[in-house]
């Protein structure tokens, strides 16, 4: 089959299509594009399974609770109740990457999605510096494998409430069971495996035919308590810990092994989902430039036809739509309409400067390696930086960005800058911080516990910029830490 | 190397497990919100899958938020700026308003109450956990099951006579639309024009057989493009589904002399309707009867029943004849099984009690699969008559009918606290073990 022949002229798809249209756009990703992913697996569903899928943090595993039985019936009634369409596709950073592609999609929107997911996606998944240093692509799935296990296990032998009830404390601190800044220590499978084998070990070698003569009903000597350092929860407790849920699984007084290593497993799972939330715009945008330039290479090929090219554009254009701030449509900044404005932006200022953008971006301002640029910008940064880096006074134009300061005693929100030129700087800093996510995130710190007294546990939060926590969910959540922790919580609200 | 799984054949409702446990956790909730509708709902009027809306007490996933409304300072950047320059200001939305996402989301509290569908499968399991109908002999024996025929959407194959005409004749246009068929006017205007040039003078050749060829594409081509092809047609599908045949009669007896007020009346309503919705479980079909009684009896439809005040005295037995009559002239015990439930506040005229202990030991209570007597007390009442042995002339002699008739039952209600556990209490499952 020659290169630029039609890959499909229906709507209609079939696995003998999709394979073909898949290595088309494999050959335009890897050899035009030298991107760089992980293997692919591809998995078609239905809309039911989809709705399954993203009920469930998106994870093809997860353990059971009740809340995602709830998001499944509000998303259900959502959908049924025609507000809200299914997503089109779901993507998973593992390796392989599996990405769900859903069989009502036309064929169009299946080549859209795969670019989209198993390139974009994955490319991003692969190369970022985020996720390559804090996820584990090759050992996610075995991980929720497990926790499905031991969850499970646990249910069978300590009851429902009992699991629930530490499963419902711990997602209340999900968003405080991360490690920010040092690398968070090594997951407990390996952990548990390796004190599995150390016990199996000593059995072996203590193993003597003697013990098989004694009658019935006398057991031979146990093995030894084998002492583990990380087990050993004494003094010695390394304040402050900003990771409260790693906090309370290595020093609460009153949990037991079992809770621990759920508390474990849902600060694991904390972790691997922290980076995604510090890269949503550069996610989105990196997979929405990547679909949106292969989609147009398989146009400019004669590989697709124009009414399956202009289907595709009327989808790209509603997904990178951004409603104005009075629109009654806004919430919140699109993260693909800003991520993909500022990829295409980047690839303008590299092909076709203006003299501002040589001002602006001198070091790469009409080179013309724009994917160059790129992948340097997907491996190297985050959103926040990125944007800082990036955002260009055109493309702040473009969205009519403006800042507003908000005190919180005054009737009226003030313009602090807009897009002139007066104010890209400063309209930029500020949207960049907008999506620091460890700003954006109450500073919430152990600070101390009294251990040797009435075991009381301080917290304190560090006020950014005098803005304190809300009063009624501090409480319903202080009310799940003193749950975990067996006794008093005091948390302190004092300025940065 | 890429797989391409097809994973539509798995198992559907993986998040089974997880809705199970949303609604053992939202049990409280969903309870209360069913017992809310009850109020207002008509008694046979509980049998559909419904939206519930429950408050998030206890559904609550709370996070740490921060709240940027009651003090400090920040910055944000919006989309979209039209007239502002520096140093403008813009009044603050009324709270409740969002100025957009980031600050609905803020705010933490913006989880309002929550609504979903539950199938009426859910919300009568949760109504009617541990409860097992009782004496279920005569609905077994019955359940043979018939076939029904449903709709089941088109289909392109099927027998002439469920030919779907408008689905057919919009894909014969359709089709003829985008083929370009000539229509007989195209064909006929083709005539006239031929017939036009062949009286020209002097006569053009070309111009006649150019007309002719085009005529005769035009005829060719409306041969090939049928008016109606195969592909067009559609069918109404139906597909044969089983419906069991058992049904049920369901008989309301009441006083409404004045003796019963409206709160007494309200409790009986409440407690029929659980039992309809009980029945309603395990029934294809269920009737109503409501019957009324003072000094004497009238079938009467259920707004009057509940509704209608009527002055007289009090003789219960008039009702059983009347439930008797009803059920002779329409509802034979083979076909139908008989559910009664009687509420009364326990007053009759002195030597009737005993009459209606004779009809219901020998006529009515071989009849029925269950009998059901609430008393409906005040509260005052209630504490007087503690002991199940104690009591008005009626619910001592009933007391001998129940102790002949395991699926006779009698109660005693003050409050509306009182009508569940008494209902779980009358249908327990060890009762019909």
């Amino acid at each position: 089959m020659s290169a630029n022949s039609l890959l499909f002229s229906e709507s209609e798809w079939d696995f003998a299509t999709v394979q073909r249209t898949y290595k088309a756009i494999e050959d335009i990703a890897l050899n035009d594009l030298g991107l760089d992913v992980y293997p692919n697996q591809i998995e078609i569903i239905s809309s039911e399974q989809m709705l399954d899928a993203y009920s469930s943090i998106a994870m093809p595993l997860m353990y059971n609770h009740w809340s995602f039985g709830k998001m499944f019936a509000r998303e259900e009634a959502l959908y049924r109740a025609g507000y809200s369409a299914l997503a089109y596709e779901v993507v998973i950073n593992s390796s392989p990457c599996i990405s769900y592609l859903l069989e009502e999609n036309t064929m169009t929107m299946q080549a859209l999605v795969m670019a989209h997911a198993a390139f974009g996606h994955n490319h991003f998944f692969k190369n970022n510096y985020l996720f390559r240093q804090w996820t584990n692509a090759e050992g996610i799935m075995d991980y929720l494998a497990f926790a499905k296990k031991y969850i499970a296990a646990c249910e069978e032998r300590y009851g429902r409430d009992e699991v629930e009830a530490v499963l419902d404390s711990a997602h209340a601190l999900m968003e405080q069971g991360v490690f920010r800044y040092r690398r968070p220590p090594r997951p407990s499978r390996e952990r548990v495996e390796q004190k599995r084998q150390r016990r199996a070990k000593y059995e072996e070698e203590a193993y003597s035919e003697l013990w098989r003569t004694l009658p019935a009903g006398i057991e031979p000597p146990a093995a030894p308590m084998t002492t583990d350092p990380e087990d050993d929860f004494g003094d010695d407790m390394k304040l402050p810990e900003e990771n409260l849920l790693y906090f309370l699984e290595k020093n609460s007084p009153s949990l037991k092994a079992w809770q621990r290593e759920t508390l474990r497993i849902v600060r694991n799972l904390s972790q691997y989902f922290y980076p995604q939330r510090q890269l949503k715009v550069m996610n989105e945008g990196c997979a929405t430039f990547v679909h949106y330039t292969i989609m147009n290479m398989l146009y400019e090929r004669g590989q697709i036809t124009e009414g399956s090219w202009l289907e595709f554009m009327h989808s790209h254009t509603s997904v990178v739509f951004q409603p104005e701030f009075s629109d009654r449509r806004y919430s919140g900044f699109n993260p693909y309409a800003l991520g993909y404005g500022m990829m295409a932006d980047i690839r303008r200022i590299c092909e076709k400067p203006t003299p501002e953008d040589r001002d602006w971006f001198p070091d790469f301002a009409g080179n013309g390696d724009w994917m160059g640029v790129l992948k340097n910008a997907w491996a190297n940064y985050r959103d926040e930086s990125f944007i800082e880096q990036f955002l260009s006074p055109k493309l702040m134009r473009d969205f009519r960005l403006f800042a507003l300061y908000d005190k919180a005693d005054a009737s009226a929100f003030k313009v602090s800058a807009i897009h002139n030129e007066g104010g890209y700087r400063q309209v930029r800093a500020m949207l960049a911080r907008q999506y620091d996510v460890g700003a954006a995130d109450p500073n919430i710190q152990v600070t101390g516990a009294d251990l040797k007294g009435n075991r009381t546990l301080f917290l304190s939060h560090a006020m950014h910029r005098g803005i304190p926590l809300h009063n009624q969910t501090k409480e319903l959540v202080l009310a799940h830490v003193e749950r975990l922790w067996g006794h008093d919580v005091k948390l302190e609200e004092r300025a940065a | 190397m890429t797989h391409f799984v097809d994973r539509r054949l798995n198992p559907k409702g993986k998040s089974l497990a997880n809705r199970q446990r949303f609604l053992r956790r939202a049990r409280t909730q969903i309870r209360e919100a069913v017992q809310k509708s009850l109020k207002d709902s008509a008694v046979a009027d509980l049998d559909k899958d419904r939206k519930i809306k429950i408050s998030t007490k206890g559904t609550k996933e709370p996070r740490f938020r921060l709240d940027p409304r009651t003090s400090g300072e920040r910055d944000f950047v919006l989309p979209g700026n039209k007239e502002f320059s520096p140093g403008d200001s813009i009044d603050k939305p009324k709270s409740g308003a969002g100025q957009g996402g980031k600050d609905a989301s803020d705010s933490g509290d913006g989880e309002d109450d929550f609504e979903f569908t539950m199938t009426q499968e859910e919300v009568l399991d949760i109504f009617f956990e541990d409860l097992e109908l009782p004496n279920l002999v005569r609905t077994t024996l019955k359940e043979t099951p018939n076939k029904q025929w449903k709709r089941a959407g088109i289909t392109t194959a099927g027998s002439p006579t469920q030919i779907n005409l408008v689905r057919t004749m919009r894909n014969s246009y359709g089709r003829r639309l985008a083929l370009k068929r000539p229509t007989m006017a195209d064909v006929a205007a083709l005539e006239a024009q031929l017939a036009a040039a062949e009286q020209d003078d002097p006569v053009d050749p070309a111009k006649i057989s150019a007309l002719k060829e085009q005529l005769a594409k035009a005829i060719a081509k409306r041969k090939w493009v049928g008016f109606i092809d195969p592909i067009d047609v559609r069918f109404n599908s139906f597909t044969e589904q089983p419906t069991p045949t058992s049904q049920a009669v369901m008989f309301c007896l009441m006083d409404v002399s004045g003796s019963m007020g409206e709160r007494e009346k309200d409790l009986a309503k409440r407690f029929y309707m659980l039992l309809h919705l009980f029945l309603k479980r395990r029934y294809k079909k269920v009737d109503v009867v409501f019957i009324r009684h003072t000094h004497d009896a009238q079938e009467v439809n259920e707004q009057e029943f509940f509704y209608s005040r009527q002055s007289g005295g009090t003789i219960v037995s008039t009702a059983l004849d009347k439930m008797l009559e009803i059920q002779k002239e329409r509802y034979a015990t083979a076909d139908w099984n008989i559910y009664a439930a009687q509420a009364s506040d326990g007053y009759t005229q002195s030597g009737d009690a005993r009459h209606c202990v004779d009809m219901l030991n020998q006529l009515i209570m071989p009849l029925c699969q269950y009998y059901a007597y609430i008393e409906i007390l005040d509260e005052r009442e209630m504490e007087v008559f503690a002991s199940e042995d104690s009591g008005a002339e009626l619910w001592r002699a009933y007391r001998t009918v129940a102790e002949e008739w395991p699926n006779f039952a009698t109660k005693r209600i003050a409050k509306p606290g009182d009508i569940f556990p008494v209902f779980h209490e009358l249908f327990k499952k060890s009762e019909a073990a």
